[in-house]
């Protein structure tokens, strides 16, 4: 995410309204969610298979676990002022900037909801199971 | 498949709501509030319909409509998704084995069962086709593939689980009540898949250990007519009678052959006219088994082999 509005006395929300969006922006949220997934699988594979135990190195995990939620909250929280810019209700299909900040920002903000749950999901089996079996 | 005398197999021995074990006690109560929940949001998703469709337009304004879709749609699934999530990953937590658990290593062969029992302290009791397991004590059950893939699933007891050539797949089980229950194959295996099954007897922790004790023991009926001409047949080629010389472990044990209920891995009550006949004709009754045809051999003589059988309880 690159800014391009210039630092200054404007408020935080301004800032944040400024911030580029773009299709690379908009799969922030579900590449974190798919990275994670990917970790906790292949953590547990290979622990399993090499060591033949059930990883247990809960504050890596968690801490990871948090990690991702922080990325998909900040993202999903920029995507919620970028969504209340100004503008018609919805759809959003207008061909100007301002539609497609707000429709790419609406996305991108139900994404972050819906990668926010699946990273719990994912991390809920990695707490609660203990064994390889 | 001739099933004259079909009385003992059937009518909820074989069936994930006759529960006689803890985990698939668990699972059918699991079942029961899944059904439950979902008739009701079936029915409150009706009524909205209903609702919805009989309303005027506008009655909910372009927010109401939003926060109705954000809690119905959002919030409200994913919580009762992460609870249910919640609530039964522990039951997804297999049943911890002590040492000193009864071991059963049980081999899916096609198309029967090897099962060796393993108590600890004392030497092995190799028997098939019959699980028999104590009630209120874990049990481990080691899983293994003889020659192809099989599943072991006794519906009453646990989930199922894979039988892998080359692989030991461990499953604890906790038996809840006596009785006698059935198993079957659950993964495709060739011709006679259909055709294996096991009984499943659950009984109490004193009558267990007795009926080890007894499966242990050899026959004493060596010098039989029986045993002479199941030896002049040929059949300890493959099978094993400890106490005759009859010693090969291809095909089934049948020390204790006549302490059973059923016959060929659980399709048959164990009756001498349904012995003699799987004798001399083996692959008519279960297509592809492992067990020649004898059709040279007299009635007579097989019923000789099959009364010796049943003798040895
Ligand atoms: C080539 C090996 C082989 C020979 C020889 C053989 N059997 Fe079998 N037998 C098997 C196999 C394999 C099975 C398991 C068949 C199945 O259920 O799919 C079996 C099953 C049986 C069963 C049913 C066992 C049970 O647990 O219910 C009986 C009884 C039996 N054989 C008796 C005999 C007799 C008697 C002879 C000699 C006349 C004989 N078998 C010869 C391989 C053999
Ligand atoms: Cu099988």
């Amino acid at each position: 995410m690159k800014r391009d509005a210039p630092r200054g006395r404007q408020s935080l929300g301004e800032r944040v309204r400024g911030l580029r969006v773009t299709l690379w922006t908009l799969i922030v949220p579900p590449t974190v969610w798919a990275m994670h997934f990917l970790f906790c699988y292949l953590w547990v594979a290979v622990s399993c298979a090499k060591l033949g135990a059930f990883p247990r190195f809960p504050i890596a995990f968690v801490a990871g676990t948090l990690a991702a939620l922080a990325i998909i909250l900040a993202s999903g929280w920029i995507a919620w002022v970028q969504s209340r810019t100004p503008g018609d209700d919805p759809p959003h299909d207008e061909g100007t900037d301002i539609d497609r900040l707000r429709f790419l920002a609406t996305a991108t903000l139900l994404l972050a909801g819906l990668s926010f749950v699946a990273v719990l999901f994912t991390a809920a089996p990695a707490l609660l199971l203990t064994d390889c079996r | 498949m001739s099933n004259e005398g079909d009385k003992t197999i059937g009518s909820g021995r074989q069936s994930a709501f006759t529960t006689f074990g803890t985990e698939a006690a668990w699972l059918a109560g699991l079942t029961g509030w899944m059904v439950l929940g979902a008739v009701i949001i079936a029915l409150a998703l009706a009524a909205l319909m209903v609702t919805a469709s009989r309303s005027r337009e506008g009655a909910l304004t372009h927010r109401q409509g939003m926060r109705l879709v954000l809690w119905a749609g959002g919030i409200v699934p994913s919580v009762v998704l992460l609870a249910l999530l919640v609530v039964t990953l522990p039951a997804m937590r297999p049943i911890r084995a002590a040492g000193d658990d009864l071991r059963v290593t049980v081999t899916g062969e096609q198309f029967w069962w090897r099962m060796r029992y393993q108590p600890a302290g004392a030497p092995p009791v190799t028997a098939a086709n019959e699980l028999r397991v104590p009630v209120g004590r874990d049990v481990v059950l080691a899983l293994e593939g003889g020659d192809v893939l099989h599943s072991f699933w006794v519906p009453g007891l646990a989930g199922k689980m894979d039988m892998v050539p080359g692989r030991t797949n461990t499953l604890v089980v906790h038996a809840t009540r006596a009785g006698r229950f059935r198993g079957q194959c659950a993964e495709f295996c060739g011709l006679s898949h259909a055709l294996m099954a096991f009984d499943v007897v659950a009984m109490a922790p004193a009558a267990f250990d007795a009926w080890l004790a007894a499966e242990r023991r050899p026959v004493t009926t060596a010098a039989a007519a029986g045993a002479r001409l199941f030896d002049a047949h040929g059949c300890g080629g493959c099978h094993a009678v400890r106490g005759t010389g009859a010693a090969s472990a291809i095909g089934p044990d049948l020390t204790h052959l006549g302490a059973r209920e059923t016959m060929a891995a659980g399709i048959q009550p164990l009756t001498t006219a349904n012995l003699v006949r799987f004798i001399r004709e083996a692959p008519a009754v279960k297509p592809g088994a492992r067990m020649p045809a004898y059709p040279q051999m007299s009635a007579q003589d097989a019923t000789a082999i099959a009364r010796w059988l049943e003798t040895n309880r």
